[in-house]
């Protein structure tokens, strides 16, 4: 068998799941059918575990959930194998970072609290997007960037024009801009962000434009050139995961020009 | 209640307790007493039978409270100009008149002397019917209890439904009543607390919950209606009157029967940034319609763990309840109406964990001893192991069973991981009956040692709150300024802080003048339905 060194430990490339044996294969999901619990309901799951690679199974519990439902599960050895040198690992540009290191991070590096401005720009309502990261009750129980205390965030709101969210980043000294476009009809989004992104380059000196986010259902991931963008969120994205690009983009920044950015602290403290 | 001296509190302490609170909440009343907002406005000509919406969506209401404070401001109330348009003959009715000043072909004045009276007294006949609808519901939700019954058992069964679509939650809301559930919340769709309008008719479309509409609200009780005639068992409705409609919403409840409202002093305030004037204003107004329509309230002191740590925090908790109890009394609601809120949120990891929660929970019991508690489950440490989250809702219907609560929100061991699936559900209530069943009566045995860990705890929570009480109600700003908000502002409450003078929906705060009329308020508060 072919085997890979990761570390002290070596490794098979082939493996199976470990119940109690080496090599046993043996897993235990749990299921529900949309019909009710009899004999022909008991072999409609051994027939699922079967088609999932499940041989033998064995059926460890069926209980009728109402009259139409059925629950199971099952415990079997599956027979498929897993492949360790077919695994790709897609990692994102950045660490996921806990409230605690995200503060921790900002502390140290930058001695004085991030500022994070947000808005809907142009004729966008629609604040959910926004809110959800911003706002301490946050999204999918992570919350929002309010809730970090190295964080300061002016959230303002909905409809806000290009012109004024330029104007107030500056009065805020914004480090980040984060923006949320969800209405996208007549590809409303795109023009929008490309308005806001040639606002800010105009307005600031060059490589002093705070990091320009955007977010939004409808966004191309990747296209962060073509829109003039540091970065894109897409659907989905927790307050968490902004909050470590921050840090990420913070601590880039700080290593390719680094004595630039001590010196802008300096002029801002 | 057998949970009597279970604690030992020091009754002089509680007496201090209850009267900082009354301390630092009566000035905000006497705001919330001389201000308005486009929402109660609204929410007035709803119960004087103004409903629906233009092609766009935008409810009549929205149109003809906006026209009128485009003309002659709000200052008086919105019924007084509205009435007096009809009384002059601009339209046959209050519909007619809302489509007539949305095309702005309506010209509304602020009527004197006789006149003003006229259009005063025919605004009061004109609500009436709506406060007389919500009396009549308060009679029949009575008269339903009788018939069906109460749950069995003690606390009763809470459970969450949200598929956004009205016609899919319904049958799910059916089940989980067949299954056991005794409430039914219907989780309203993301963000809807911050529209300044209410949706109009069924909705299909929902973001992780449904709008609440008045028709949503009609069709889930007429639903509930028929499944609990099949149970012979009353099955309550619940939904939230909470965010920028919470006024119109409240009253959209007593229209339609709904049988809990989810309706916190601050936690629009301090969770969804909305301006702490609008909210208590908006706040004393619902809390009166919910008094009237023998509403049971549930307030949110579970999200302040969210934000905070549960043990140091937890006398933040305690503070807002009594701060909660305070509110909701002076506008009329009674003990039994009061769902004061708490969570099972303290970490696991942390040694003597349950015991902290067995103190936390005994001491909301003692503190409120008449009040329906709601116990809400551990969301903060649910990691997405099912198998240790089932476990930790174990413990928690255990603590909820000891310490006689009187709601309990059923905890699912796939918080945080997915939309409850059918059988996490159903594995959820086979955990709840086993407890209750299993140790149900424990409450009963179960007596913290004096001056044992539980009972030291306790007090501990307490004397915190105590502290915290004064140090809001000392907390002078500039002179004039209020405590309480002075407090919200310097984010006393959940790390948050949030001025009087910023927030959502304050451009919808109106500062009454003399001569401001409320038809609604002067019945609501004439007596109750009872």
């Amino acid at each position: 068998m072919n085997t890979r060194d990761t570390g002290s430990k070596i490794l098979p490339d082939i493996i199976r799941p470990y119940g109690d044996t080496t090599g046993d294969g043996m897993v235990q999901v749990s299921f529900t059918l949309p019909i009710p619990h009899d004999k022909r309901a008991e072999g409609a799951a051994l027939q699922l575990a079967a088609k999932m690679g499940l041989a033998p199974a064995l059926l460890v519990h069926a209980k009728a959930m109402g009259s139409d439902f059925t629950f199971f599960i099952v415990y079997g050895s599956v027979s498929h194998l897993v492949d360790l040198r077919e695994v790709v690992v897609i990692e994102r540009e950045f660490a996921m970072l806990s409230a605690k290191d995200v503060n921790a991070a900002i502390k140290k590096r930058l001695r004085r609290k991030l500022v994070v401005v947000g808005a809907c720009i142009g004729n966008d309502a629609h604040t959910v997007g926004i809110d959800a990261i911003l706002n301490i009750k946050g999204f999918a129980g992570e919350k929002g960037l309010e809730y970090y205390s190295e964080i300061r965030v002016v959230n303002c709101g909905a409809q806000v024009q290009v012109p004024e969210l330029v104007a107030r980043a500056r009065a805020e000294k914004a480090d980040a801009v984060l923006v949320s476009q969800v209405v996208t009809q007549k590809d409303r989004h795109i023009h929008n962000t490309m308005t806001m992104s040639a606002a800010f380059r105009e307005a600031y000196p060059a490589g002093k434009v705070p990091l320009l986010i955007v977010g939004g259902p409808r966004f191309e991931q990747g296209s962060e050139d073509a829109l003039g963008v540091d970065r894109i969120f897409g659907k989905g994205t927790t307050p968490g995961e902004v909050a470590s690009y921050l840090v990420h983009a913070m601590t880039q920044a700080g290593t390719q020009t680094g004595t630039e950015a001590m010196t802008n602290t300096k002029e801002q403290s | 209640m057998s949970t009597k001296a279970k604690l030992e509190l020091d009754p002089a302490v509680i007496r201090t307790a209850r009267s900082l609170a009354r301390k630092a909440g009566s000035p905000v009343v006497k705001i919330a007493k001389t201000h308005t907002t486009v929402s109660v406005e609204r929410a007035v000509l709803r119960l004087a039978g103004l409903s629906g919406a233009d092609h766009e969506g935008v409810p009549w209401v929205n149109h003809l409270v906006d026209a009128v404070r485009g003309e002659v401001g709000l200052e008086l109330g919105v019924t007084t100009p509205v009435f007096d348009a009809l009384r002059r003959g601009e339209a046959a009715d209050l519909l007619t008149l809302a489509q007539k000043s949305a095309a702005g072909s309506v010209s509304f004045h602020l009527p004197q002397g006789r006149e003003a009276h006229a259009a005063q007294s025919l605004a009061l006949r004109s609500v009436k019917p709506g406060i007389a609808r919500i009396d009549k519901n308060r009679a029949t939700r009575d008269r339903l209890i009788k018939r069906h019954g109460d749950p069995k058992q003690r606390p009763w069964i809470y459970l969450i439904v949200a598929t956004g679509d009205i016609y899919e939650d319904i049958p799910q809301a059916q089940t989980a009543a067949r299954e056991g559930a005794d409430i039914i919340a219907v989780i309203r769709s993301t963000g809807q607390s911050l529209l300044d309008f209410v949706p109009e008719g069924a909705t299909r479309e929902g973001y992780a919950g449904t709008y609440a509409t008045q028709e949503n609200f009609r069709l889930m009780r007429a639903a509930l209606d028929d499944v609990s005639k099949e149970l012979g068992r009353y099955i309550r409705l619940v939904n939230y009157a909470s965010g920028l409609c919470m006024p119109e919403i409240a009253a959209l409840a007593g229209l339609e029967r709904l049988d809990m409202m989810l309706n916190d002093s601050m936690y629009g305030i301090l969770f969804r940034d909305i301006n702490p004037i609008r909210t208590f204003v908006d706040q004393r107004f619902s809390r009166q319609i919910h008094a009237r329509a023998g509403i049971i309230i549930n307030t949110g002191e579970d999200n302040y763990l969210t934000t905070a740590d549960a043990v140091d925090a937890a006398h933040t908790v305690t503070v807002s309840q009594l701060m909660n109890e305070y509110f909701a009394k002076e506008a009329g609601l009674q003990d039994w109406q009061l769902g004061l809120g708490h969570a099972f949120e303290i970490s696991p990891e942390i040694p003597d964990s349950f015991r902290m929660e067995l103190a936390q929970a005994l001491l909301a019991r003692q503190l409120f001893p008449k009040a329906p508690l709601k116990w809400m489950p551990p969301t903060k440490h649910m990691t997405g192991d099912v198998f240790r989250g089932y476990l930790l809702d174990g413990f928690f219907n255990l603590a909820g069973a000891m310490t006689s609560q009187d709601i309990l929100l059923v905890g699912m061991m796939t918080e945080a991981v997915v939309t409850p699936f059918l059988s996490d559900r159903d594995l959820a209530l086979q955990n709840v009956r086993y407890v209750l069943n299993a140790a149900g009566g424990l409450a009963e045995d179960f007596h913290p040692p004096r001056d044992g860990f539980i009972q030291s705890r306790a007090r501990q929570v307490l004397s915190e709150a105590v502290d915290l009480l004064e140090k809001i109600v000392n907390d002078k700003g500039e002179p004039g300024s209020v405590p309480l908000l002075q407090a919200i502002s310097d984010g006393t409450f959940g790390l948050m802080k949030r001025p009087a003078d910023a927030g959502k929906g304050l451009d919808g705060v109106v500062k009454c003048a003399p001569g401001y009329d409320n038809p609604a308020s002067t019945l609501l508060e004439a007596g109750t339905g009872k």
